[in-house]
């Protein structure tokens, strides 16, 4: 009766993640700092100028990623908020808190630099009738609502199932955000990767923003570890297998 | 050099978003390893004491 492999079960199971989480950090960490620093030198050195926005177009190579990543981390959140909420696993609801914080800050940034690319692009760092800036910021503001409302409860398992409900019910803004271009073409530019059989962008461009989105999903991954562990250990405090590894390896 | 870091005049635009990127990763770094040495501190100090006491106190009527 394996309906599901057995290191699929065991992403339930507190300490195997803990340990899991403990052997995939430097990795990630690691993997983080090089492949931005060649992503970074690539994007802002070697990569050419645009023909119409000039240089400042290198923007990109930070703005696609942190866009990026703040889509899926919110999807991210409301599927593990969804897997705590249904089956009750408060693993779930640890990690759907984990991304929470990250998330929101590749909002922001994706925000900022959105806005300080459009000053000489667009003429204007801000535009409130532009579709795909506005769900961006509602995304901003759910992450940040998925917080307040968290930290409203004394009791953590009320917060957990409280703040699952949140987290669900605002992904339809993801696709929302995605489609935004497309449905109200205002300011912003329509999509440029996604059209995978014919990418509207050169390959001296693809390449170092790929280079950085891999990086930013490293670094991504390597904070969520952090927290999710930080999580692990507050929630299974009186555990033994923690305070064993606790006595031992607190540094 | 300085050609690089003029940007063709868009400097000003190219650094600010590239430092600002910067510190934001940098402070959610400093915060993620925080979480996660904070949380494994506060169980060492405990650590060592009988469970009993660990125990949330309540009150005998």
């Amino acid at each position: 009766m394996a309906l599901l492999p057995v290191w699929f079960h065991r992403l339930g199971s507190p300490p195997h993640v803990y340990r899991l989480a403990e052997r995939l950090r430097p990795w990630l960490g690691w993997g983080a700092i090089v492949t931005i620093a060649v992503g970074a030198f690539w994007g802002l050195a070697l990569a050419p100028p645009d023909y119409l926005q000039g240089e400042v177009v290198r923007i990109i190579y930070i703005h696609v990623p942190s866009a990026y990543l703040s889509m899926l981390g919110y999807t991210l959140m409301a599927v593990a908020a969804a897997i705590g909420f249904v089956w009750r696993i408060k693993l779930a609801h640890a990690a759907a808190v984990s991304i929470a914080p990250i998330g929101a800050s590749f909002t922001f940034l994706a925000l900022v630099t959105g806005g300080i690319w459009g000053r000489p692009t667009w003429g204007t760092y801000w535009e409130w009738g532009d579709a795909r800036l506005m769900f961006e910021l509602l995304l901003l503001f759910l992450y940040l609502g998925y917080l307040a409302l968290r930290a409203s409860f004394e009791d953590r398992d009320k917060a957990d199932r409280v703040s699952a409900i949140l987290a669900v019910v605002g992904v339809v803004n993801v696709p929302i955000i995605h489609y935004s271009v497309e449905w109200w073409s205002t300011l912003h530019q329509g999509p440029t990767l996604t059209k995978l059989d014919d990418p509207s962008i050169t390959l001296d461009m693809l390449l170092p923003l790929l280079v950085m989105i891999f990086g930013f999903t490293l670094c991504f991954g390597w904070l969520v570890l952090n927290r999710l562990q930080g999580q692990i250990v507050e929630r299974e405090h009186d555990a033994r297998w923690l305070r064993q590894f606790a006595a031992g390896a607190a540094r | 050099m300085s050609e690089f870091l003029a940007m063709g005049g868009h400097a000003p635009y190219v650094w600010s978003a590239y430092g600002i990127t910067l510190v934001v990763i940098l402070l959610n770094i400093w915060a993620a390893r925080r979480a996660r040495v904070r949380a494994l501190e506060r169980i060492a100090r405990t650590a060592d004491e009988p469970r009993a006491r660990r125990q949330p106190t309540v009150r005998q009527v």
